[in-house]
């Protein structure tokens, strides 16, 4: 038991929390590799899916490479990158884009892709332009499935991140592997449950953000069937989303 | 290519353990999970808190939970039981969620049906419910296989064998062929695995071949685009 005291006494002293290799300067790390790696992955897979689910074009072809994607082992990904393109933050960043766009692909296709065409139709039956049916239509009734494809890949992004210390990086995985070369084992418990703690609050962060900026439409209707809310729900784990990219 | 003929021993040996990692905790998912599945189903609450318990448990990174479990079972972080648990609990949560909706997409008439025929409920459950719900579990199992085997390479930062170790090994030594092979063959092992599932499945659910192939087929894809995007 005394892990556990010693893993509590590690998080709650605050030499641990300051300094140059402090909690908060790694959380901030782990925060900013995050961010960096989901706006790239973002900016390649989201226009590249709201495309493919606007028009229908290329679908079966995005969804056998999001597919074959998954199937890539992350820690094979990361050290290959690091071999071939050297230390330094960007190979690993790429490798883990790489891994991060297919469960935006699938989730803003399959999102663009889930609103009744009868409504897409009414609205270019009113004379909306293509862009506007995209934005104005597809893109907020499609928004829970959207949104449940982003927090796949949130989720996905600060858990492997964690990963990246090994190269060796920044970020929160640092304790991990530290602690495993020092067999210091508070300090691995303590730097777990610090990834563990801030993926469950990200996530719920997510979702509350989610809810605020859905169409009152939308969410009136997950209020009447309670279904929407549960699909939702089902969105968190990560790797369901590719369902529909293994054939 | 070389090396790996001359290591083809070692290689055939991880793929063996990281096959053992990555199958046993699907099989223990889907034990646990069927029944767990079947009782909430039955019972509003229970199923709020499995759906809430499921997507929690999901959020927590592989990496981390190698290193928490050990504590809590008492094991030594080497012990591969501890991925056998954490890759179980990983499998219960995607499992628990594919078997209800397994469950939800059996016809309720054909329930009835039984239920009139006589069938007792653990018959009806055994030779109806679970046959029928196959097609949407196996799309769960192919997840879950997928997901696994990458997973486990993951194990290998903290010494556990497997083929994982090719990458840590290929790092310290700077030699990329030993990456490269270990990719691959998590590859090959992901696409025998999912082939085999696919055998299974066609085995176990003749009708669905027998049955208008095209109805079928699109009805299949349509849910699991659907739960896909969900």
């Amino acid at each position: 038991m005394n892990i556990f005291a010693d893993t509590f006494a590690w998080l709650a002293s605050p030499a641990n929390w300051g300094g140059s290799g402090g909690i908060a300067v790694r959380l901030l790390e782990h925060l900013q590799y995050s961010a960096l790696i989901l706006v790239i992955a973002a900016a390649i897979a989201m226009p590249l899916g709201l495309y493919i689910g606007h028009t229908g074009r290329g679908r079966v072809a995005a969804v056998a490479v999001a597919g074959a994607l998954r199937a890539l082992p992350t820690l094979g990904l990361l050290v290959l990158f690091a071999l071939l393109a050297g230390s330094g933050l960007m190979p690993p960043v790429w490798a883990l884009v790489i891994l991060t766009v297919p469960p935006l692909l699938a989730g803003s296709y399959a999102g663009v892709s889930s609103v009744d065409p009868a409504v897409v139709d009414g609205a270019r039956a009113m004379g909306m332009t293509e862009f506007q049916i995209l934005f104005r239509v597809e893109l907020p009734n499609g928004l829970p499935v959207l949104a449940g494809g982003i927090r796949t890949a949130v989720l996905q992004v600060i858990a492997t991140v964690s990963v990246v210390a090994y190269l060796p990086l920044g970020g929160l995985g640092r304790y991990l592997f530290d602690g495993l070369v020092l067999q210091d084992f508070p300090r691995m418990l303590g730097g777990s449950l610090l990834i563990a703690a801030l993926a469950i609050a990200v996530d719920l962060i997510l979702a509350a953000g989610q809810r605020m900026i859905l169409s009152p439409g939308l969410s009136t209707d997950s209020r009447g069937g309670r279904r929407p809310a549960e699909d939702l729900a089902a969105a968190a784990p990560a790797g369901r989303d590719l369902q529909g990219g293994t054939p | 290519m070389e090396w790996f003929l001359a290591n083809s021993g070692t290689v055939f040996g991880l793929a063996g353990q990281h096959f053992v990692l990555a199958v046993v905790p699907m099989v223990l998912g889907l034990l646990i999970s069927v029944p767990l599945a079947q009782l909430a189903r039955g019972h509003r609450a229970l199923r709020t808190a499995v759906t809430t318990a499921s997507s929690l448990l999901y959020t927590i990174p592989s990496l981390a939970l190698f290193i928490i479990l050990p504590p809590v079972l008492g094991t030594r972080i080497l012990d591969p039981v501890n991925v056998v648990v954490a890759l179980t609990i990983y499998a219960v949560a995607l499992l628990v969620r594919a078997a209800m909706d397994a469950f939800d997409s059996v016809d309720e008439e054909l329930r009835l049906a039984a239920t009139a025929m006589g069938f007792t409920a653990s018959a009806r459950f055994l030779r109806i419910d679970i046959p029928l719900s196959l097609p949407v579990l196996f799309a769960g199992l192919r997840v879950v296989s997928v997901s696994n085997i990458s997973l486990v390479s993951v194990a290998a930062l903290l010494g556990v064998g497997n083929l994982g170790v090719l990458f840590t090994d290929g790092l310290q030594r700077t030699f990329i062929t030993e990456v490269v092979v270990g990719i691959l063959g998590i590859l090959v092992l992901a696409l025998l695995m999912d082939a085999l599932l696919v055998l299974l499945e066609r085995v176990l659910t003749p009708w669905t071949r027998a049955a208008a192939k095209p109805a079928a087929g699109a009805a299949m894809s349509e849910t699991r685009i659907h739960e896909g995007a969900g």
